[in-house]
């Protein structure tokens, strides 16, 4: 099941924000779930509209931008990559990132180790801090198969990791959120922090994939 | 609650099959690993999935597996590994 | 739940529970959420952040997984996700059965193009 109906990012007005392009299509079942349980909850006092609207922004607000400044703040200073390796939440706090009352954990690549991160139970992901996951995150597949074949599952998405690299498998499964901190791509000496964190990607910091190349 | 295992202790989940909500994949049951971190106390997720508070915490851990045996026929090298966050009601010493 | 021999013995294996399992390739889809798919995460963290404490991550994934196997096949991620907020709001007393039915059947009636027959 898809949802493409992004270009409408109106807010809401009133308890129904019925919105055009939406309106065209039937609504689903737990479609109406989901308004009615927004409608009732605010009636019944255990939230406000203005805490619901304040929410919904606060999620579009979150982006994988945020990591990816936090790995190129990491690349060019050494203290603050001790820091954001012992405490992902803390070293956002430097850089006035809000990640979250969970704890994130960041994984450091080496050019003896490769990170990847999986939830196999659920599909647990540091989203307070880089936004929701990606569809195939959730998928079965990856679900499955990351920790059964992670080379193969890496191939998938174009990354060969050499023969002797470790790959580190991490199942995030309890109250615990992890994100890979790649390894600085080579050719980017000198260069200053916005460059450096328009390489890094969603998927690099999932483990999936390197940090674009610098030519790219 | 005090956190019987320490940082390099070798560990074995147990083989246990319960009914309900766990955290421990099934993967990994009955298997030998070692903690590489002790990650602090938690409260018990098999209580808080039914509405109860959880307490007493648990010491949660970070568990290596060598992949290659968690898998009959592991097709990847043999340095790979896998770590999963495990309670300590799960493991015992190995 | 399904059923798996290792040696000799029967394990029970959740159907949620599915590290390791054969499974095709990873397709790298992915689509820009729905505003109604966001409108569940944020009705969840509203009820599971400091001020309301309502429900914990624990119950909801409780709540998934006692949607049965078929749910992981038939249902979206967002639509496990309310199915589960709304059984457990139900179960502690916040909403009720009748008055769910009621505003559902409202706001489905008001919809200009109809209600996609779902059971």
């Amino acid at each position: 099941m898809t949802h493409d109906h992004d270009s409408d990012r109106g807010h809401d007005h009133g308890p129904h924000p019925y919105q055009p392009d939406l309106e065209a299509a039937p609504l689903t079942h737990y479609q109406a779930m989901t308004q009615a349980v927004g409608e009732l909850l605010i009636e019944k006092g255990v939230f406000s509209a203005d805490e619901l609207r304040a929410m919904l922004e606060a999620i579009d607000a979150k982006s994988p931008a945020a990591g990816a400044r936090m790995v190129a703040r990491a690349w060019c200073d050494d203290a603050f990559k001790a820091r954001l390796l012992t405490d992902v939440n803390k070293a956002a706090e430097e850089l006035g990132i809000d990640a979250g009352a969970i704890p994130i954990r960041a994984v450091e690549n080496t050019p003896d180790v490769h990170n990847v991160i999986v939830c196999t139970l659920c599909s647990c992901y540091p989203r307070l801090l880089i936004g929701l996951p990606p569809d195939w995150y959730k998928s079965r597949a990856y679900r499955s198969r990351t920790v059964r074949e992670p080379r193969r599952v890496l191939a998938e998405f174009g990354t060969a990791i050499p023969e002797d690299v470790e790959v580190r498998v991490h199942d995030s499964t309890a109250d615990l959120r992890y994100m890979v901190l790649p390894a600085r791509p080579a050719g980017t000496e000198g260069w200053d922090e916005t460059a450096l964190a328009d390489l890094v990607t969603r998927d690099c910091m999932i483990g999936v994939s390197l940090p674009k190349s610098p030519g790219a | 609650m005090t956190a019987r295992f320490s940082v390099g202790d070798p560990v074995r989940v147990r083989a246990a099959f319960p009914p309900g909500h766990v955290r421990t994949p099934f993967f990994v049951r009955g298997k030998a690993g070692r903690v590489t971190q002790v990650l602090g106390p938690y409260r018990n997720p098999e209580e808080l999935a039914y509405g109860r508070s959880g307490e007493p915490a648990l010491p949660l851990y970070r568990v290596v597996f060598e992949t290659a045996e968690l898998w009959d026929g592991y097709q990847g090298a043999p340095q790979d590994t896998t770590l999963v966050d495990i309670y300590e009601n799960w493991l015992e010493g190995a | 739940m399904s059923k798996e021999r290792e040696s000799g013995k029967v394990l029970l294996r959740r159907h949620h529970d599915m590290g390791g399992l054969p499974a095709g390739p990873v397709e790298a889809s992915e689509h820009d959420y729905a505003p109604w798919e966001k409108r569940v995460d944020a009705i969840l963290r509203l009820l599971a952040d400091s001020k309301r404490r309502l429900i914990t991550t624990d119950e909801l994934r409780r709540g998934i997984e006692e949607l049965g196997p078929g749910a992981y096949d038939e249902m979206s991620y967002y639509e496990r996700w309310i199915a589960s907020v709304t059984n457990n709001l139900i179960e502690k007393g916040v909403l009720s059965v009748d008055e769910l039915g009621r505003r559902m059947a409202e706001i489905s009636a008001a919809w200009p193009a109809g209600t996609e027959e779902k059971p």
